[in-house]
């Protein structure tokens, strides 16, 4: 299973809508790093509005994410996290507390632009 | 007494055995009542028990339980595997400890998701974690 990367502008847009098995994790995480690469993008929305669930694999695999595309040049976003989501990571003990987020697709793209022009 | 309604397990052999397992975590939780928060909270203990056994003792199970006592309902979950077990229990269980470059929040976290949590762990024979949620 491949996520797709879908591309608007100077950003790139992925919807998280397939259960997150370990392997369609990394895959993505390989799939989003070429893609920045090929296409310069300077920003990245992630919507997770369809995962219900994260555990600590994911959550380090999306943490892993934004440090290796901010090394990269790229800021991202998570956006859409369900408050169900939210509660089980503060319960594992995951914060995320460097990794930006947004309440929704509309919003990351608000707060990529307000963080690509600081 | 503890009546028993149901009771089935998963074996975890390969990697999407993970995601099958929490998978009938949530839709057990789902049918015995539980919220959607519980839910998630269920699935994720179930995600990272899986998780362990695969990584760690290459394979094992995932046991199901549907607790019913008149009273309360509950689910009951049990991850056997027979791996290398785990030497120091107690240091497992400090948030942040991994012998794998992990984030060592499943164990711990696992504990604080869950309303009940058991480790029993001998070296060269295997681990056994029993958690339990009880509806409110
Ligand atoms: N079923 C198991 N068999 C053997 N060792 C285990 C098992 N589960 C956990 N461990 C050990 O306990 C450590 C902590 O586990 P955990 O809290 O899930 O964090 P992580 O998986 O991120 O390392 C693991 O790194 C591993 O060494
Ligand atoms: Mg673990």
């Amino acid at each position: 299973m491949r996520i797709p990367i879908l591309k608007l502008h100077n950003y790139l847009l992925i919807s998280i809508q397939t259960e997150l098995d370990d392997k369609t994790a990394i895959q993505f995480q390989e799939d989003l790093l070429n893609k920045i690469h090929e296409t310069w993008a300077s920003g990245v929305v992630i919507d997770l509005t369809s995962v219900d669930i994260i555990d600590s694999y994911i959550a380090k695999v999306l943490g892993d994410v934004v440090s290796m595309s901010d090394l990269m040049g790229a800021k991202v976003v998570l956006t859409g996290i369900q408050p169900a989501v939210a509660m089980t990571l503060i319960d594992l003990g995951i914060h995320l507390k460097d990794v930006p987020t947004a309440l929704d697709l509309e919003q990351g793209l608000i707060k990529l632009r307000q963080e690509l022009e600081e | 007494m503890m009546d028993i309604q149901f009771q089935s397990f998963i074996p975890i052999k390969k990697e999407w055995d993970i995601v099958a397992a929490r998978q009938q975590g949530r839709d057990m939780s789902k049918q015995i009542g539980f919220g959607s928060v519980d839910q998630a909270r269920i699935a994720t203990a179930i995600s990272e028990l899986a998780r362990n056994i695969y990584l760690y003792a290459e394979q094992g199970k995932i046991c199901f339980e549907i607790l019913d006592d008149m009273e309360h309902k509950g689910i009951k979950i049990i991850a056997k595997d027979d791996g290398p077990g785990i030497p120091d229990v107690g240091k497992v269980m400090e948030d942040g400890y991994t012998t794998s470059g992990g984030l060592g929040a499943g164990l711990p976290g696992i504990k604080r998701l869950m309303d009940y949590f058991d480790i029993v762990s001998e070296e060269g024979k295997g681990t056994e974690v029993t958690v339990q949620k009880w509806l409110r």
